[in-house]
């Protein structure tokens, strides 16, 4: 039986997103098809809204809607402009923010060195960093790439592009996850655990 | 090999990308089974129990439930880490130019126990004080070798004579040297000194072990190195991703800062 059109592109198109297979696909297609009509063309102004109503930050690359350049994070006068956290992602900003343990600004790299994948550092936003850095205020740079291979390529590059420069480069702590446990923790993670020991 | 449910073996991770919400799909390279892509559910979560065995470069025990598309990691531990090429921007690089050598080479699901030794001994190489570069070109002529491709040092592949002593050519298309009486008639020829072509007959004579401690100067390494690139790419196609970043971070070592 072929599909009708419309129907058969959607469920195409939903295929190509991440983590979702064809049943999925379908799935999702034929739900659309019973909501009210309201609910789906909401969803479709939404995902035109998406891509034609938000850019990066001019400062940050954040992810910021049209109207916020710089966005909000680097305007707010409240936050400690010295102190600036290099993430791989968007949603590490939020996960970051949401521990509320952090006061300081950000910087989105969009990615981690990764040459296998064909991502070196010149697809990344190493150099505007850099050069942030240079002008700016900046006094302590905190990488908080992931504690993965890629994540601490990434941060060994960056630190040696900051080198000479006068900032302090700090690396986020290693260690054990909160609710882990110590007896299926690898050797890497409890030698740094070990290591960055802090005093009670 | 029987089809079991589940079955254990030991492997590197040679690459891995995001899956889903939280899974990852890994390329291992295994002893028995060759190149392999499996299944991690749940690794990106920080309580997971097997991310941290699931490292890219890690040698690892791993189990695994035969699944539907890829097999599904049940358990992993580590075997060994290489911790130093961790901290080492290099010594990382050198070991992604490894491990995406092999995957480009090694067809998916064919046993080649030399070359998962070869790549555990050129790790474990990568993880000492000895040269990088020298590690990196045992590595390719072995690699070559163990997969099929071993290039003839010897005699003209063209003319079929023995080679003299004398600066040669190699022709990738042809998979070895060519004399300089018949490189005329031979297009796509780099050339190749005696030096060079001396190491890397030695290198193919070798023990691994013994190939890696061998002194040779930096100006043939670094003649050697295009040679062999040559060949390389000619086999896989296309250039090899992590030959430019290698070479980007290692002039940066060596003080040419920014």
């Amino acid at each position: 039986m072929t599909l009708p059109k419309p129907v058969s592109r959607l469920i195409e198109e939903f295929q190509r997103l991440p983590g979702i297979g064809p049943k999925t696909a379908s799935r999702l297609a034929y739900h659309l098809l019973r909501v009210p009509e309201e609910q789906a063309s909401t969803l479709g102004q939404l995902l035109l809204d998406l891509r034609a109503q938000t850019r990066f930050c001019s400062v940050c690359f954040n992810i910021t809607d049209t109207a916020t350049d710089p966005c909000a994070v680097c305007r707010d006068p409240q936050r400690d402009g010295s102190l600036l956290c290099v993430v791989e992602a968007p949603l590490d900003v939020q996960a970051i923010e949401h521990s509320q343990g952090f006061k300081g600004r950000y910087h989105v790299l969009h990615g981690a060195i990764s040459p296998v994948e064909g991502i070196g550092p010149e697809n990344l936003k190493i150099c505007e960093l850099v050069e942030r850095v240079r002008v700016g205020e900046i006094r302590e740079v905190i990488l908080a790439t992931n504690p993965s291979m890629e994540g601490e390529a990434t941060a060994m590059y960056i630190h040696r592009q900051l080198q000479g420069l006068p900032v302090r480069v700090t690396r986020l702590a290693r260690g054990l996850p909160v609710g882990g446990d110590l007896e299926y923790a690898d050797e890497t993670t409890l030698f740094r655990a070990i290591e960055g020991r802090s005093e009670m | 090999m029987p089809r079991e449910r589940t079955y254990q073996t030991e492997a590197i991770i040679l690459r891995r990308r995001n899956w889903g919400e939280a899974d990852r799909i890994l390329t291992l390279f295994t002893p028995q089974r060759g190149k392999i892509r499996v299944r991690a559910v749940g690794v990106r979560k920080p309580a997971s129990r097997k991310a941290g065995h699931l490292e890219l470069f890690h040698r690892a025990t791993v189990f695994l439930a035969r699944g539907r598309d890829f097999d599904i990691v049940t358990q992993a531990e580590t075997v060994e880490s290489f911790s130093r090429l961790r901290d080492d921007l290099v010594r990382s690089a050198a070991a992604s130019y490894a491990a995406e050598l092999l995957d480009r080479l090694a067809p998916e699901e064919l046993e080649n126990q030399d070359a998962y030794r070869l790549i555990v001994q050129t790790l474990e190489a990568l993880c000492t004080d000895g040269n990088i570069a020298l590690a990196l070109r045992c590595y390719d002529l072995k690699l070559l070798d163990s997969m099929g491709y071993r290039p003839e040092l010897s005699l003209c592949t063209v003319g079929g004579e023995a080679i003299q002593a004398e600066d040669q050519f190699f022709s990738p298309a042809r998979g070895g040297v060519v004399c300089p009486r018949c490189a005329n008639r031979t297009e796509g020829r780099y050339p190749v000194s005696l030096t060079a072509l001396k190491v890397l007959r030695h290198i193919q004579r070798s023990p691994l072990a013994d190939a890696f401690r061998l002194r040779v100067r930096t100006a043939t390494l670094d003649e050697l190195e295009p040679v062999l690139q040559h060949y390389i790419q000619y086999l896989l196609e296309s250039p090899l991703r992590s030959r430019k970043y290698f070479s980007e971070v290692s002039r940066m070592q060596g003080g040419g800062e920014v």
